[in-house]
């Protein structure tokens, strides 16, 4: 019994999934935020697993590719919250589908 | 990897890491939800270190655990009056939906291909993370700190509220 590739590569991608769901299905924005996080992480997790295990001429390259994946997700949070205190500000609220200013 | 100690804390931090994604998904308060998602972040920087991305398990740790998470509950504590209620939207099935035959697909493929791995681990420390970060890649790595001044500039001009706007522009 040995933990191989498939492993880690299984709970990526179902974290990555779970991610999906609740990005595709909460109502609160944040909540909506979070799941994108958790889609983040476990793309990050499937870069290091392939970074570990894969025959490579470079195989730091998927650690710096993580360490700018981190970067892009911890900008895109701050941006992302302010967001969602700016329009809660106006609307009173944060809930996805009470966003619908622009509609007819 | 076949230890035993090894096979025991991959499972073990599997788990973790599932069932507290999971518990994101299904808890009915924001908050816990929060709390569920840290949890998460650990698990996911216990693998890190099975994996012997050291360096990387650290960041995970300082930034996801220390910041980002931090950065959400502030978010949900300053949108007092929204609710802390974690509901779905009426459109959640096809959501749920999508991503359940995803994850089929993804497990499919995993569990299909003949994958080539080697058993040793490369030796990958910080000391070659930073040498790849200022040699390959640095055109890549200053653009990310112009990223995170936008951002951070931009981050302050959503989050001001007018009355500081007419404060500033007086001064």
């Amino acid at each position: 019994m040995s933990i191989g590739i498939e492993h880690f590569l299984t709970v990526g991608a179902l974290v990555f999934c779970l991610g999906l769901g609740i990005a595709l299905s909460k109502r609160n924005a944040i909540g909506v935020l979070m799941g994108v996080e958790l889609m983040l992480n476990a793309v990050n997790l499937t870069l290091i697993t392939f970074s570990r295990f894969a025959t490579s001429e470079r195989p730091i390259a998927g650690h710096t590719f993580v360490v700018f994946i981190i970067t892009v997700a911890a900008a895109e949070a701050a941006v992302a919250l302010a967001l969602a205190v700016s329009v809660y500000r106006n609307r009173e609220t944060v809930d996805v589908d009470q966003f619908n200013l622009l509609r007819s | 990897m076949d230890g035993g100690g090894i096979v025991f804390a991959f499972y073990v931090l599997a788990a973790v890491t599932l069932i507290s994604a999971a518990g994101v998904l299904v808890s009915r308060d924001l908050l816990h939800a929060v709390l569920f998602l840290i949890l998460t972040f650990v698990g996911v920087a216990g693998l890190f270190v099975l994996l012997s991305a050291d360096f990387i398990a650290m960041a995970q740790v300082i930034i996801y655990v220390g910041a980002i998470a931090v950065l959400i509950l502030f978010a949900v504590l300053l949108t007092p009056r929204a609710g802390r209620n974690n509901g779905e939207t009426k459109f959640a099935l096809p959501g749920i939906l999508l991503a359940v035959c995803l994850a089929a697909v993804f497990l499919f493929v995993i569990h299909d291909v003949a994958w080539t791995t080697n058993d040793e681990a490369p030796v990958l420390g910080a000391d070659q993370l930073g040498e790849a970060l200022l040699t390959t890649w640095v055109l890549p790595f200053e653009i990310a700190s112009v990223l995170l001044t936008a951002a951070l500039v931009g981050a302050i001009m959503l989050a001001r509220t007018p009355q500081e706007e007419a404060e500033d522009a007086l001064a």
